[in-house]
């Protein structure tokens, strides 16, 4: 009990330092008036709705700073991946007709929690020619430019998200935060 | 200068990425091969000339005391373009959903499969 306590604590804290910074760096005031100010109403926040941004409360500051490290390196690697879907559409829109076959594939994936699924879709609807229409329970139905693209569907996306949570205690939550 | 350079090489990428993209959205078949082209051309271009602007700001970047201000306007931009990030799939794949739900018909290809159209067949 005494150590759950403290966990809450603790992530009213980071919650609090979060809404701080982000007071700071879109205020751009750092006299007393704007200061108080911004720590009344992020403490205002803090206190009514500090729930809404983690989950699950039982990972320890260690586990969380993991996963933020690992979801930054998600984030470069995705950006490149971005980056190669782009050129790969400038090709097909400016190219012939013959370059395109539009397809709709199932797609299965492993990942067990929302959030994980929301990463998942989001990151495929990024990457090279292929937009995530419907996700019904496991399945995720992809529409595909090309053969391509159906060809980058190859579980490497699933396994780099599992990777980011592979130490989260409970795989049903996950924070919210890390994006 | 330097600064410069790297900043106007940046946009005119993201412009490149942005004409691509409407180029995409004119000339592709269907709704959702359209989607493809104004979801992802928009999203990489807008990083690219925000990136631009953000790096263009360091031009007259002095010392850490005397130009902090300028380092709190990189944020914001980095700011709007993490918000970019999450939120431009987010809407085109509510766009697509939307779409299917309408029974808007995609065009597939010869030989390739519609793998959602035998799944949910569309209600009458």
């Amino acid at each position: 009990m005494e150590k759950g306590t403290t966990k809450i604590a603790l992530y009213r804290a980071i919650v609090f330092g979060l809404l701080m910074v982000t007071w700071v760096i879109f205020s751009g005031l750092l006299d007393g008036f704007h200061l108080t100010l911004g720590v009344i109403s992020c403490g205002l926040v803090t206190w009514m709705s500090s729930d809404l941004l983690f989950d699950d409360r039982e990972i320890g500051l260690r586990a969380r700073m993991r996963q933020a490290v690992r979801a930054t390196i998600y984030l470069f690697w995705l950006l490149w991946q971005i980056v190669l879907a782009n050129l790969h559409l400038l090709k097909i829109a400016f190219g012939s007709a013959g370059l395109r076959q539009p397809q709709i594939v199932r797609y299965k994936t492993e990942l067990k929690s929302d959030f994980e699924k929301f990463l998942l879709a989001n990151s495929i609807t990024l990457t090279p020619g292929t937009v995530t229409i419907k996700i019904l329970g496991d399945t995720f139905y992809i529409h595909a430019i090309s053969d391509f693209a159906v060809e980058g569907l190859n579980g490497e996306m699933d396994r780099r998200i599992a990777h980011i949570f592979a130490d989260s205690p409970s795989t049903g939550e996950t924070d919210t935060s890390e994006s | 200068m330097i600064v410069t350079v790297i900043s106007v090489i940046l946009i005119l990428a993201g412009l490149i990425f942005f004409l691509g993209a409407a180029v995409g959205v004119i000339r592709f078949p269907d709704f959702y091969t359209r989607m493809h082209a104004a979801g992802k051309g928009d999203t990489l271009s807008s990083l690219l000339v925000l990136l631009g602007f953000a790096v263009y700001q360091l031009r007259d970047f002095e010392s850490f005391s005397e130009s902090w201000l300028i380092l709190l306007v990189i944020l914001k931009l980095i700011a709007i373009s993490a918000f970019i990030l999450i939120t431009s799939p987010t809407s085109t794949h509510a766009l697509m959903d939307a779409g299917w739900e309408d029974k808007v018909k995609p065009e597939i290809a010869k030989d390739r499969s519609n793998h959602l159209g035998e799944d949910c067949p569309k209600r009458k």
